[in-house]
């Protein structure tokens, strides 16, 4: 689980061109929209699609999201139980 | 009828230009592409806020910022900007991404940032500026269509304050495909001599250059734009018998044009055309600059820079020299740049 953790971190890290930021400077349990890395809503739908390429997750309904992406607690959490590769 | 001042100035160039007007200027030769001098962007913005921004909009904010601090007004009437090749930088990505991932996985973002108008609306926004907002994509006369439409503005007090700008940003796959076309010249051709060219192609560049302009002379004028004038398609001698016409049409007589900025790029094919209205102008002190800035298609916006700075300083550093006239002080001064025989520009501005 740790390793899936980081790994999420790098990739959101290159997705979203966080310039600047490493993976060190987000805690698991922080949050990624609002507070913390403060994303918006067009890094939602990044978000959305590398979990569809990279984990062949699809997300039909976008409400999901939110909770999905609440923390990289969240995401990692989410990738270990309905990733299809 | 209002006028129409340059009061603010900021660029992004091969120079450092970030900083104010270079007194030494780097010149390379032996290179067929310029990379630019990147200004320090933290200064400007966050990472997060950059995170969506390729380097045209970066510079495009970059120089923007300075513009309308340097011209003390941060609320321009309109903000229009030129660009020939837009954000081919996200345009590049989004497209890779198509082929790569067979026409799946295709995300928001590059698609977003990809159109022309990125730079405009993303100043717009970071302004909270919700005034007239335009972006010309005409080739070499992109500036310039956006100096003329923030002219008649001005001229028609439909605005008091315009923000104009033109960006242009290069991309390694672009870059490959502009040699293949002949556009750049060959790698490891060099030296290139942009005065005296004796070979095709040009040395090329990128870069982003903003004025605001005013209907107001200020302490930080640089210059007035009296007029601009843009033609298609021209021979080399109806482009020099244009040049006259339009001082004549100014009611000024070549004799009263101090200063000659010509576009030279280096490009053995199109150099005629530089010739022949410097022909008529043997008397006056002639510049150059694409040997410092490169060609790009709003690289006459650079040349509005560099003619803006003469004026208000009355010194034409010695790298930008073309000849040996001088003159006691510069009031009028020309502007005249084309591409590739097409897209011609007249630029007249004085102090």
């Amino acid at each position: 689980m740790e390793a899936l953790k980081q790994e999420l971190k790098e990739k959101i890290i290159a997705v979203l061109n966080l310039e600047d930021i490493t993976p060190a400077d987000i805690a698991n349990d922080a949050p990624l929209f609002g507070e913390g890395l403060s994303l918006d809503s067009i890094d939602a739908l990044e978000l959305i699609v590398l979990l569809d390429k990279d984990y062949g997750i699809k997300l039909t309904d976008p409400k999901e999201g939110k909770a999905i992406f609440q923390s990289i607690d969240t995401m990692a959490d989410y990738v270990t139980t309905h990733r299809t590769k | 009828m209002g006028k129409t001042f340059i009061n603010g100035i900021g660029c992004v160039s091969a120079q450092d230009t970030v900083n104010g007007f270079p007194s030494e200027f780097i010149i390379d030769p032996s290179t067929n592409y310029l990379e630019i001098v990147k200004p320090d962007y933290k200064d400007y913005f966050s990472p997060i806020a950059s995170r969506r921004m390729a380097k045209g909009v970066k510079n495009g904010i970059v120089a923007s910022t300075v513009a309308m601090k340097e011209a003390g007004n941060e609320s321009p009437d309109a903000i229009i900007t030129g660009t020939g090749m837009g954000c081919i930088e996200d345009s590049d990505k989004f497209l890779k991404a198509i082929i790569d991932n067979k026409e799946e996985f295709l995300t928001p973002t590059s698609f977003i940032q990809s159109t022309h108008n990125t730079v405009a609306s993303t100043i717009a926004i970071n302004l909270g500026c919700k005034a007239y907002n335009f972006t010309y994509v005409n080739g070499a006369v992109s500036f310039e269509s956006a100096l003329y439409d923030a002219k008649l503005q001005l001229d028609a007090d439909e605005a008091h304050s315009v923000l104009i700008g033109g960006v242009e940003e290069m991309t390694e796959y672009t870059k490959s495909l502009f040699k293949l076309a002949g556009f750049i010249k060959p790698d490891d051709s060099g030296p290139h001599n942009i005065l005296e060219a004796d070979t095709k192609a040009t040395v090329f560049s990128e870069g982003a250059t903003f004025f605001m302009l005013e209907d107001e002379r200020k302490d930080s004028t640089y210059a007035e734009i009296l007029d601009v004038e843009i033609v298609n398609k021209l021979t080399p001698e109806e482009a020099a018998e244009h040049a006259e016409a339009f001082i004549r049409r100014n009611n000024l007589t070549l004799h009263e044009i101090d200063a000659v900025v010509l576009g030279y790029n280096g490009d053995s094919e199109f150099d005629g055309y530089f010739k022949a209205v410097a022909k008529n102008f043997d008397f006056a002190p002639q510049m150059y600059y694409k040997h410092v800035s490169g060609e790009y298609n709003t690289a006459s916006a650079f040349g509005l820079y560099v003619g803006a700075n003469i004026l208000k300083s009355q010194q034409i550093p010695s790298d930008l020299k073309a000849n040996d006239e001088s003159r006691p002080a510069y009031r009028n001064m020309l502007l005249y740049n084309q591409y590739r025989g097409l897209d011609h520009s007249f630029t007249l501005i004085s102090v």
